[in-house]
Formats: C-alpha cells, structure tokens, sequence
C-alpha cells in the first residue's frame, strides 16, 4: 500500500512550486521539472561541455560519455536490448517523422496499407498521411467507439494483409485511455506489419517494457517526464533500424563520404544528424534517475488515485460531462471534458480567474473530437506532484462555471 | 465567494441572449471569418442601402468573447454609415491594442465591456473576429 501523503513532500523537489501559487493541471502539455533534472543540464555547461561527437581530447571524451550513460538509463527505463535500438531526437513529433519517412521509404510500395488510429495526436497522425502521400500508399483510420475503446473486431477489420504499418498512441492524450497493444501487435504481427506506438502520454505515467509490449518501434519526449524540452527518443528494433535509410542526413551519422559515395555511420549515429541537446539528453537521464527513486509503480497508483478524485468530482457536477470511459480507471490522469452551453475557452478563462491551470481546444487531435461528435473540449491532465487540495480547488471551480456564465440552474 | 472573471453582466447577456444571432435572407453582404488559433468560426451577413448599414446578423459557433462581440458590434453598427462604422471600427481595435483614450471608450458603449481583452493577448482574436470580418466587407465588397 502506497503512503499517499508521502507525495507531498516530492513537491518540495520542483522549485516552480515555490513560486507559483496556481494548480497545475496541464502535465499533459508538458511536466515540471525537479532540482536536480535542472541542476543537471546546467552542470552539462558548466563542467563538460564541448561536442559530444567522440573527440579526440578528455573534455569532448566526457561529453559523449555523459550523453551515453543517458542513453542506458533511457534504455533500462524502457528495457530496451541495446543502446543502439535508443535514438535521440528533439522530441517526440520528431521521432515519429524520423519513423515514418525513413521505414515507409524503405519498406513501403504504392498500394500498401497504413493503419493509423483515429484517436492520434496530430503528431502521430500527419506524418504516416504525408508518408503515404510520397509512396501511394492507403491509410486507414483504426476507429474507437464512443469511450474511446478499441474492440477487438474492429482491429481485426482494420488491420489485414495489405497493412505495413500500425501507428497508435498507448494513451489517448484526450481520452486518457489505454490502447489495447497486446491485440494491436498481436494482430499487426500476423499479417506481417509493424507497430509504431506513440508513448508520448504513457511513458511518463506506467511501466513501460518493449521487450514485453513486442512493439516495433515507441516514440517519447523528455519534457513530459521530468526532462528539458529539446530532447526526444525514438526506439525502434535494432534488426528494423538496421536495414532503413537515414532521415536527416549531415554531420555525425556517417562513417566516409567521397565526392560520390557515402556510408553511413552504425545504429545510433545514423539516425542523429548534427550536434545533439546534449545538456538535454543529460537532464533526461537524470529524471529517469528520479523516476527510479520514486518507483513509476509507485507513481501510477499515486496518479491513479488523483484521477479518482477528480473523475468523481467531475462526475457529480450537472451539466458537465466526461470524455471517453465511464470508468475512471481508464483515465491514467488525463479528464477531458465539456461543460453544456458554456465554450471550452470560456472554461478555461474562468478556471484561470480562480488559479488553476487547464487546457481547451482541440488538443492536437481534430479528427478524434469530430469522431466523437465533440467540436472542442477543456482537459485537465495530472502529475503524481499534484495535490488533492488543488483537485478539490479544481472540482469547486468548475461546478460554479455555468452559474458565472449567467445559466440559472442551481 | 469566487474570484472575479472579466466576464462582466453586458458580456453575459449578450453571449446568452444575443439579439442579431440569426440568419438574413437576402443578405447582400455574406462573409465567413475564422480564428485561426481554434477554428471557431462566424458568418456575418449586412444589408447596405444608400450607404448605410440597414440590417445586420451574424450566425456560428464560438466562445463568449467573439458571440457578444459580435452582437455588441451590430447593436453599434446598424443604422450607421458605412464611414462610420469603419471609425468605431478602428476604435475597437485600438482598444483591445491597450492605446484608446477613455474618451474614446466612452464612445464604444457597450463594447467597452471587452477592454480588459488588451491584457488577455490569448483572447485578442476571439475579440476581434467579428470586427475583422466587418471591415473587409466595408472595405473590400463594397465597391
Ligand atoms: C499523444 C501525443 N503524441 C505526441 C505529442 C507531441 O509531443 P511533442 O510536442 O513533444 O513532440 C503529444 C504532445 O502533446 C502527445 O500528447
């Protein structure tokens, strides 16, 4: 049983929390970021820096070495095989572009099939459409019904013979519902496609293992775990990875080029053109050794309890109504919802009046609100920092929303 | 018991009961403006005849900063001319970029409900969505 008060003292690690007095219930956007992930990039300048492109003196030797002991954390953090199977990219959009262009050249013919999920973030969903585009290849939208669930007869619909790729997010960034992945790879397997699983929403939250998820490739960013913004990954199967064309192509991910020839450079390196974040990559290392501290299992239940709360305040408000699962442990810390009569703007504004923090919009994610019948919506998305004082701050603010906007009900 | 939100009783009414959300048939104006930041979107419709503004309406879907707005701004223009309307025009828009004088706040009535919009750089659009789409149609469909 997790102590949940303990919590509050981790807060004390985040030095925003000195200063700023609102609820900040917009981790989703991006996380706040401890002492010591700060610190870190920091001590990258001040004690290492130089190019970390393997140099041929102590200081650039260190600075590749600080990179690479980042790169084994991320590793572990994932379970990943091999290091070589861990690209570093400016964050998670990239990522997903890197995947896209490079194993859709590689790999796919006009007439080929891409199955992408219709609950994706613009960032998973544009790049496999403009891939597709360049080769003549089809997409096909993998649809969710009405709680944002995928059944297990609609992926067997969707994904057949003719798919190459699988593109789905593990959590919803709107919904906040995980995919079934077990099925998606298990189905994508046999009919010969790769899984590409964008972690963006679920990296930060759960245990992650791609050995055990089986997934082909994952794509994360480090702002939305702890780290720096500037620093993203993409892990993909080293024998996958292996046989594709780089992305971006320059300094650093080759290993000779002549007037007319070029070879590039081993896994990593081929996929990392140019000089790395590598303040960043350190700083990513150094919240992974956070998250290790606070024990991710530990952090989900904390998260998962937090979501409870705020999903029953949510609930017992009339007049507002909940995106996706009526259960509230689908939710992994993510609320998306519509307040009647009242525009997500509006909701946003009057939470910001009272100090807290929340998102309205569309979320990146156009398509999945026209599937749902939903033409915009507020979400408030939650870090095991959170309190539950700023969920009830939160839940007593939204149930005088429709009053302050001049509706009658009582 | 709660904070205070800019949204003040003149927004309130007007975003709730607005008198000019409605369509006109025959309008001789039509336009369609879009926020670009949220998709929100509105369709202005005015009758001009001898140069005054006989009628106007406005129909769409958005938050209560661009829908009273946008009726606030009719109430304004009906029955002016088409100059005039381009003058209050350029008012509204000085005051949300923070730089009217309060004699000239003074002279936008009930539009001054939105002057707090010029600390609100998030909302400028919502603000001006309606006034924008005005003036193109007085400055660029009337010929
Ligand atoms: C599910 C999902 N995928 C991808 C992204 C893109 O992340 P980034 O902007 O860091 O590239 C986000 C960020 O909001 C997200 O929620």
């Amino acid at each position: 049983m997790t102590n949940n008060n303990s919590f509050d003292a981790h807060r004390e690690d985040f030095p925003i929390f000195s200063d700023l007095k609102d609820a900040y219930l917009d981790n989703a956007a991006t996380s706040h970021k401890p002492y010591s992930v700060i610190e870190a990039e920091q001590t990258f300048y001040e004690r290492y820096n130089s190019n970390p492109l393997r140099g041929f003196y102590p200081l650039s030797l260190e600075a590749t070495n600080q990179v690479e002991l980042a790169r084994d954390k991320v590793r572990g953090f994932i379970n990943a095989k091999s290091t070589k199977e861990i690209i570093f990219t400016k964050n998670a959009t990239e990522s997903i572009n890197t995947a896209a262009f490079s194993f859709c050249t590689g790999n796919l013919k006009r007439g080929d099939k891409i199955v992408v999920a219709v609950t994706e973030h613009h960032s998973n969903m544009l790049p496999w459409r403009s891939a597709a585009k360049l080769i003549g290849a089809d997409i096909e939208y993998l649809k969710c019904n009405n709680e944002g669930e995928f059944t297990a007869e609609e992926i067997n619909r969707c994904i057949d013979e003719r798919t190459k790729v699988v593109a789905v997010g593990i959590v919803s960034n709107v919904t906040g519902r995980t995919a079934p992945i077990d099925l998606i790879v298990q189905r994508a397997h046999q009919a010969g496609a790769v899984v590409f699983a964008d972690g963006a929403q679920s990296v930060p939250h759960m245990k992650t293992d791609v050995q055990a998820l089986d997934v082909d490739f994952l794509a994360f960013s480090g702002h939305k775990m702890l780290a720096a913004m500037g620093v993203g990954v993409l892990y993909g199967k080293e024998e996958i990875l292996d046989k594709m064309p780089p992305f971006l192509t320059g300094g650093e991910m080759i290993d000779s080029v002549t007037l007319d020839e070029v070879t590039y450079a081993q896994l990593p390196s081929k996929f990392e053109a140019g000089t790395l974040n590598a303040a960043g990559i350190v700083s990513l290392g150094t919240a992974i050794d956070y998250y290790n501290s606070l024990d991710i299992e530990k952090i989900r239940q904390r998260e998962l309890l937090l979501t409870k709360r705020a999903f029953e305040g949510l609930s017992a408000i009339p007049n507002v109504h909940i995106i996706g699962s009526s259960d509230h442990t689908d939710h992994a810390g993510i609320l998306s919802f519509t307040v009647d009569g009242v525009h997500p703007h509006d909701v946003s504004e009057i939470l910001s009046s009272d100090g807290i923090c929340i998102r309205a919009g569309h979320h990146c994610a156009q398509p999945l609100l026209a599937h749902l019948g939903v033409y915009a919506c507020s979400r408030a998305s939650l870090m095991f920092y959170n309190t539950e004082n700023e969920i009830d701050k939160f839940i007593s603010s939204v149930s005088t929303i429709r009053q302050r906007m001049g509706y009658k009900d009582v | 018991m709660y904070n205070k939100s800019f949204y003040n009783e003149i927004l309130i009414d007007h975003n709730m009961n607005p008198i000019h959300k409605h369509d006109i048939e025959n309008a001789v104006c039509k336009l369609d403006g879009v926020n670009p930041s949220c998709g929100d979107s509105l369709t202005l419709m005015l009758n001009i005849e001898d140069n005054i503004i006989k009628n106007g309406s406005f129909t769409g879907v958005g938050c209560a900063v661009s829908q009273a707005s946008a009726d606030i701004m009719l109430d304004l223009i009906i029955g002016k001319t088409v100059d005039e309307a381009k003058e209050i025009t350029e008012l509204f828009m000085k005051m949300i970029q923070g730089t009217a004088t309060e004699e000239e706040i003074e002279q936008l009535e009930e539009a001054g409900a939105l002057r707090d919009i010029s600390h609100m750089p998030a909302r400028v659009k919502c603000a001006v969505l309606s006034w924008r789409t005005l003036s193109e149609v007085l400055t660029k469909q009337l010929k």
